[in-house]
């Protein structure tokens, strides 16, 4: 069994249909890149797995329990994060309280130490910040602190929207090495990106979105190499 | 020493205005809406204080207790009855002309039940208060109680907000409700508990503002809510310590501009600040700037 399932979901926005049976998989263990053009509704599914939208139709299995109508909330405990687009950091808090309130859910003090520890020691620039008021990190910064954050509630899959949004290619190549650490220390990922390149080299699988339906899955190795996303995502 | 005088009554009713400010500020950073109602939460206050101890001659901390506890509750059910089925409505006027109503709903409610006659409520504070240099300074004492209890209601908010994880949990509500949600934050809860919050702070404000000024009607919140919103709006709409700021200083400019330019224009200045303020400075004293999302 999947650890997330999601079938035939539908989405609609008033009038405009955003999602149309969107089905996908992701295996426990595995990074799994939903890729596509702006538009093609990749946030939107995000943001419907996570609770910040209601799906028309269609299901989320996650562990094996229906949550498609469970509020969003709820799924933190259940282990799953979401490091949102554009980061969404608390601009007016400070990178520690940022990241205390990633384990909001949690109970056991010690044990949020050792994750705090565990962040620092993956993003060493946020222990030298962690006072200094979030709004005024770099993008880098605030995208490491969104991931550090979703780190914090100690997720079983973490959901990676756009992280390359608006970095550096050094920084974008940082963050994509420390995606595919955090993978490797045994958190699934599924990773939502406008740059497929990137996507597809760190993916084992993926998805291609296009104008709100799964147009083509498969092995990222392989669809690296198809010819028709070579030339309409990889600019070849 | 008749101006210090002036002056630490100023201060004594900007106190009360903070209190009241506080309830406005913290349910608009929060739930982002205005609660014109909050005023008339003071005056549902004052009537449970002058019921259980004037009519029952039970004792004034009782009736404080009390006070707190229905006006609590009442601000919780006002929020899940009136406002949150509106939350998602189109356009936040719809939750501002409820609040309204609501507004209107208590106080006729209250006409109902305690009639159009003003009410004498009896002081809650029996200390006389202090005398200083020689007899030449005189303090009463509600006047300290109101600033000590103004202070005291910072620091307690200041430290709950800071240093509690439901207070941190406003913060980010305050910021960004789908984010708080992403870090498991129930986010409708939140927003309960700030209205919780800022009706309790209602009915210590109504307790002392009867103390000060002893009379009572259906009325009674109507005035002081709009001119604590004014204070809120001079210190930063959102900011706690603007609020607190916000409503000392409109406290200390109503009651010298009653004494030193004229008692009936004091409301007039009251108001034209607010006017002053929104030309000139829209945030506020410690307002912050409103960010263009790009």
């Amino acid at each position: 069994m999947a650890l997330l399932e999601v079938k035939d979901l539908n989405v609609h926005y008033g009038m405009i249909h955003a999602l149309k049976d969107v089905s996908f998989h992701v295996e426990k263990g595995e990074i799994v890149a939903l890729i596509g053009a702006n538009g093609a509704g990749k946030t939107t599914t995000l943001h419907t797995v996570t609770g910040l939208i209601e799906a028309s139709a269609g299901s989320i299995i996650y562990k094996d329990q229906d949550v498609t109508k469970l509020p969003g909330h709820k799924l933190v405990p259940l282990g799953m994060a979401h490091v949102p687009e554009g980061r969404r950091v608390f601009a007016d808090m400070t990178v520690l309280q940022n990241l205390k309130l990633g384990a909001y859910t949690r109970k056991n003090k010690a044990e949020i130490e050792e994750s705090l520890e565990n962040v620092y020691k993956r993003f060493p620039r946020l222990k030298e910040r962690k006072n200094q008021v979030a709004g005024t990190l770099s993008g880098g910064e605030q995208q490491m602190l969104a991931m550090g954050r979703a780190l914090m509630s100690k997720p079983e899959i973490i959901l990676m929207d756009e992280p390359s949004m608006g970095l550096s290619p050094i920084l974008v190549n940082e963050i994509f090495d420390i995606i595919k650490e955090v993978n490797k220390s045994g958190t699934t990922v599924l990773l939502v990106e406008q740059n497929a390149r990137k996507a597809l080299s760190i993916a084992d699988r993926a998805y291609v979105l296009e104008t709100g339906r799964v147009v083509l899955d498969g092995d990222a190795k392989e669809l690296m190499n198809n010819e028709q996303i070579r030339k309409a995502y990889l600019g070849e | 020493m008749s101006f210090l005088n002036y002056l630490i009554n100023g201060l004594s009713l900007g106190s009360i205005y903070a209190i009241i400010a506080l309830g406005y500020t913290m349910v608009y950073g929060i739930a982002k809406m205005l609660n014109f109602a909050h005023g008339d939460f003071i005056m549902v206050g004052s009537y449970i204080i002058f019921t259980i101890v004037s009519t029952l001659g039970l004792p004034p901390g009782v009736g404080l207790l009390v006070a707190i506890i229905l006006c609590t509750l009442l601000g919780i059910t006002t929020e899940k009855v009136a406002y949150k089925p509106l939350r998602h409505a189109g356009s936040p006027l719809a939750v501002l002309i409820t609040a309204i109503g609501v507004s209107y709903l208590l106080e006729n409610v209250a006409l109902l039940i305690f009639g159009a006659d003003t009410k004498a409520f009896s002081s809650m504070i029996s200390w006389s208060g202090v005398s200083l240099a020689g007899g030449r300074l005189k303090i009463q004492g509600f006047t300290l109680v109101s600033i000590i209890v103004g202070i005291l209601i910072l620091i307690f908010l200041q430290l709950f907000i800071n240093k509690t994880k439901s207070g941190q949990a406003m913060l980010a509500v305050a910021e960004d409700k789908g984010a708080a949600s992403l870090m498991g934050i129930n986010v409708n809860k939140t927003i309960t508990l700030t209205f919780a919050i800022g009706s309790a702070l209602a009915a210590v404000a109504g307790a002392l503002m009867c103390t000060a000024y002893p009379s009572l009607t259906p009325y009674t919140g109507a005035m002081p809510g709009i001119k604590a919103f004014v204070a809120a709006v001079l210190g930063g709409i959102g900011s706690i310590p603007g609020a607190m700021i916000g409503g000392l200083v409109l406290g200390v400019i109503e009651i010298l501009g009653k004494t030193y330019i004229s008692s009936q224009l004091s409301d007039a200045i009251v108001f034209g600040i607010l006017i002053i303020v929104l030309l000139v400075k829209p945030t506020g004293i410690l307002g912050k700037k409103i960010q263009e999302k790009v």
